[in-house]
C-alpha cells in the first residue's frame, strides 16, 4: 500500500467550512455515551455561532444510530453504511471520516477521547492535515472567527492548557468522556440523513479483527450514578473491602484516588481524577481522600459530594456538600449496617412490599 | 528482522511543581526521563531481535540532550540510534513531529527495510498519543494502538496478531507487516541494562540527522512552528470549585453520624431501584437533604 494522498497545506479562507460535527463512536451498533455528551456541547456551541450540528455515523446497518443522533440534537447526520465498516478498524474508518470532511467541510469535529476516538482522530488529523487537541475537558467557541478553545489537562494534570487551531480547518479535538452532560433525547426531532459511499474495498484493508473479548470486571466509572471512592487514608488494600460493601449497599461502584492506585491497592481502572477518569455521578462519597487538585478537578461536578475524613483541614471537605470529620473505619461499616436495616424496613425502597428484592423488582418492571 | 522504535524524552511529571504565584511550571531541577511506555517499546523490540535475529534502530526528535534518551535505549539493547535535530524543527506540535519522524523512518527503511515500528502509547507530559497514528498514516502502514500482547508474529509470512486494549475489553487483531504498534505497560517488564551495555551506551554516538539528512527542504511548510496547526494559547493551574453551604456532620459518634448520613442518602434517592421506585415515600424531613 502506498501512502495516502494528503490535502495541500495552504488554506486561508475558511468561509466554505461550516458546522460542528460529532463522531458517533459505537461498537456493534451501540453508541458510546460520549457521542451524545458531545452532541450536547456541540449543539450549544453551534447555536451560539448560528451553524448546524451534525453527527457522523460509520458502520454497517446502523441506521438507528442516525435517528438517535437526531434525537440527541443533530440537525444532520452523515452516514456511511458499508460491510467493510462492520467492526471498527483505523484504516477504513479514518478513510471514511477524511473523505466526508473533504467533501462537506465542517469547521469543528469532536471525538471522544476514548481509545477508539483517539485512534481514529489521530489518523484523520494527519489525512486532512489539521490540528487535533487531545483529551479536552473544556470547550468553548468564539463568535468572531468561530475559533474553538479546547482546554485540557497537561503534565499529569498539574496544569491546564488551552489549544487553538487558527490556520487549519476543521478544528478537531478529542474530548474526555463524562465531562459534558448527555442532553435530553427528543424522539420527535427531525433531521436530515446524508448517505455517502466509503470508496474502499475489503481487499484494500490491511487488518482484520479476529475477536473481541469483553472484560468481566469492567468498571464503568464515567456512567456510574453513585461512586464510593477511597484514598491514601485507607492505609492499604484491605480497607477497600468496606468500600465495596458500601458501594454494594448504595448500588454504586468503587473509585479511588491516584495515591491509592499508585500504591497498588486497587487497579488503575478505578482511578478518578485528571489522570484517571472524570466523573459526575449523582452522589460521590469520598473516604480518606485528602483532595489533591488532580482528584478534585476530576469529580467536582458530581451533584452531591459527601466526604469523610479524619483530618479537619483536608481540602476535600471544602468541596463537599456534606463533610464528616471522623473515623471512617467506624463510620463506613456503621453506615453499611444502617442502610441494610433501612432497606429491610422498606424505608429506602418503600414500594417493595411483596418480599421482592430491589434487583428483582427492577427486572420485573423492565 | 529490523525493528524501529521511536521514543521521546520527557520531564518526569511526578517531579513537576507549579509556582502558585505565577501559575507556571517550575522546570528547573526536574529530571528528564525516557517516556515510560517507550521503554516498553524498546524492550519489545529487543525481545524480537533476540528471538528472530536482526537489529533495533531507535529514533527521536529533540534537542541535543535527547541523546541521553537514545543512550538509555542503547543500554537496553538498541543497535542504532538516530537523533533528528534541527533548529527548523523547534516548536513542533504532534502533526509536525510526526512529519519529521516519518521522514526519518523513510530513510531508515530505504537503507535497511523496516519490518515493524514500535512506540509508547502516549507520552507522560502531553498524553496525546497522536504521533504514532500520524507516522503510521503517513507511512501507509496499519496502526495497532494500545497493544497488550503480541500473540503471534511471522516475518516470513509478514503478519502480526496482537491483543489490543479497547473500551470494555480487549480485541484480537491481525495485521500485515510492516505495522506500527503502540505499547502499553502490560506488554512486558523492561529489563535492567547490563554492565557491558551501559559501558557501550555511555560512549555511544548517535547519528544526528538534520533537515538536509532527512531530505527536508529549507522552506518545507510541514516542520516546526509553521507546520504546527495547534498552538497553546493559555496555561493555568486548575483551581477546585468550592461549594457554599457545606453541611457539617459531627463524626465523633460513628453510629449517630452513620444514621444521619443514611438519612441524607435516602433523601437523595438511593439504592439500585432508584429509577424504579422514586423517593416520594421517603420521610419528608429527609427529602431535601436538610439536616
Amino acid at each position: 500500500m502506498t501512502a495516502p494522498e494528503m490535502a495541500p497545506e495552504t488554506v486561508v479562507d475558511f468561509s466554505d467550512h461550516r458546522g460542528i460535527w460529532v463522531y458517533v463512536q459505537h461498537r456493534g451498533g451501540e453508541a458510546a455515551p460520549v457521542a451524545w455528551q458531545l452532541l450536547g456541547i456541540g449543539r450549544e456551541m453551534a447555536q451560539q455561532i448560528g451553524v448546524p450540528v451534525a453527527g457522523v455515523v460509520l458502520g454497517h446497518q446502523v441506521r438507528h444510530l442516525c435517528d438517535q443522533a437526531i434525537s440527541y440534537g443533530a440537525d444532520t447526520v452523515y452516514y456511511i453504511d458499508d460491510p467493510v465498516l462492520e467492526r471498527y478498524r483505523t484504516q477504513p474508518y479514518a478513510h471514511g471520516m477524511a473523505s466526508l470532511i473533504r467533501k462537506h467541510k465542517p469547521e469543528v469535529v469532536l471525538y471522544g477521547s476514548t481509545i477508539h476516538g483517539r485512534d481514529v482522530a489521530g489518523a484523520v488529523a494527519t489525512l486532512v492535515r489539521t490540528g487535533l487537541a487531545a483529551d479536552a475537558t473544556q470547550l468553548s467557541i468564539e463568535e468572531a472567527g468561530h475559533l474553538l478553545h479546547a482546554s485540557r489537562p497537561d503534565f499529569g494534570g498539574k496544569l491546564m492548557s488551552t489549544i487553538l487551531c487558527k490556520r487549519n480547518r476543521p478544528q478537531m479535538a478529542t474530548c474526555r468522556p463524562g465531562v459534558f452532560s448527555v442532553p435530553e433525547a427528543d424522539s420527535s426531532r427531525t433531521g436530515k440523513v446524508i448517505k455517502e459511499k466509503l470508496g474502499l474495498k475489503e481487499g484494500d484493508v490491511l487488518t482484520q479483527v479476529v475477536e473481541f473479548i469483553p472484560e468481566s470486571h469492567h468498571v464503568d466509572l464515567s456512567n456510574a450514578e453513585i461512586i464510593v471512592s477511597g484514598g491514601r487514608g485507607l492505609g492499604g488494600p484491605k480497607a477497600f473491602d468496606m468500600l465495596f460493601d458500601l458501594a454494594d449497599a448504595v448500588g454504586g461502584v468503587v473509585g479511588a484516588s491516584r495515591a491509592a492506585v499508585m500504591a497498588g491497592w486497587i487497579p488503575y481502572q478505578h482511578q478518578v481524577g485528571q489522570t484517571g477518569q472524570t466523573v459526575r455521578p449523582r452522589i460521590y462519597i469520598a473516604c480518606g481522600i485528602s483532595g489533591a487538585i488532580q482528584h478534585l478537578v476530576g469529580m467536582q461536578d458530581s451533584d452531591v459530594i459527601i466526604a469523610i475524613n479524619s483530618d479537619a483541614d483536608a481540602p476535600i471537605l471544602k468541596t463537599a456538600d456534606y463533610a464528616i470529620v471522623g473515623d471512617m473505619f467506624e463510620i463506613v461499616p456503621a453506615l453499611v449496617r444502617k442502610l441494610r436495616e433501612m432497606r429491610l424496613e422498606g424505608v429506602v425502597s418503600p414500594t417493595v412490599d411483596d418480599g421482592m428484592s430491589a434487583d428483582e423488582e427492577e427486572q420485573a418492571s423492565a | 528482522m529490523h525493528a524501529v522504535v521511536s521514543i521521546k524524552q520527557v520531564p518526569d511529571t511526578s517531579e513537576v511543581r507549579i509556582d502558585p504565584r505565577t501559575n507556571t511550571m517550575i522546570r528547573s531541577g526536574v529530571p528528564s526521563i525516557v517516556n515510560p511506555e517507550d521503554v516498553h517499546a524498546v524492550e519489545e523490540a529487543v525481545r524480537l531481535k533476540e528471538r528472530f535475529g536482526g537489529k533495533v534502530t531507535v529514533v527521536t526528535m529533540g534537542p541535543t540532550q535527547a541523546i541521553n534518551a537514545l543512550r538509555e535505549a542503547v543500554s537496553l539493547g538498541a543497535d542504532v540510534a538516530i537523533l533528528c535535530a534541527d533548529r527548523g524543527f523547534a516548536g513542533a506540535d504532534t502533526l509536525a513531529t510526526s512529519y519529521v519522524i516519518w521522514k526519518a523512518i523513510q530513510r531508515v527503511d530505504r537503507e535497511d527495510p523496516v519490518d515493524i515500528m514500535l512506540c509508547g502509547r502516549q507520552a507522560l507530559d502531553g498524553d496525546t498519543g497522536q504521533v504514532p497514528p500520524g507516522v503510521a498514516t503517513r507511512l501507509g502502514w496499519p496502526q495497532l494502538t494500545s497493544v497488550l500482547k503480541i500473540d503471534e508474529i511471522d516475518f516470513e509470512e509478514r503478519f502480526v496478531r496482537v491483543h489490543r486494549l479497547v473500551e470494555g475489553g480487549r480485541e484480537i487483531v491481525r495485521s500485515t507487516l510492516p505495522a506500527v504498534i503502540t505499547c502499553t505497560r502490560e506488554l512486558n517488564a523492561p529489563r535492567y541494562a547490563t554492565f557491558p551495555n551501559m559501558v557501550r551506551a555511555a560512549r555511544f554516538q548517535p547519528q544526528i540527522w538534520d533537515k538536509a539528512a532527512l531530505g527536508i527542504a529549507d522552506d518545507d511548510p510541514n516542520i516546526g512552528l509553521r507546520g504546527s496547526p495547534t498552538i497553546v494559547s493559555k496555561v493555568w493551574a486548575p483551581a477546585p470549585r468550592q461549594r457554599s453551604g457545606t453541611t457539617n456532620i459531627d463524626g465523633s459518634d460513628p453510629d449517630r453520624a452513620a444514621a444521619e448520613l443514611a438519612e441524607v442518602l435516602s433523601g437523595l434517592g438511593l439504592t439500585r431501584s432508584t429509577h424504579v421506585s422514586p423517593v416520594t415515600a421517603v420521610p419528608a424531613s429527609a427529602a431535601g437533604g436538610e439536616l
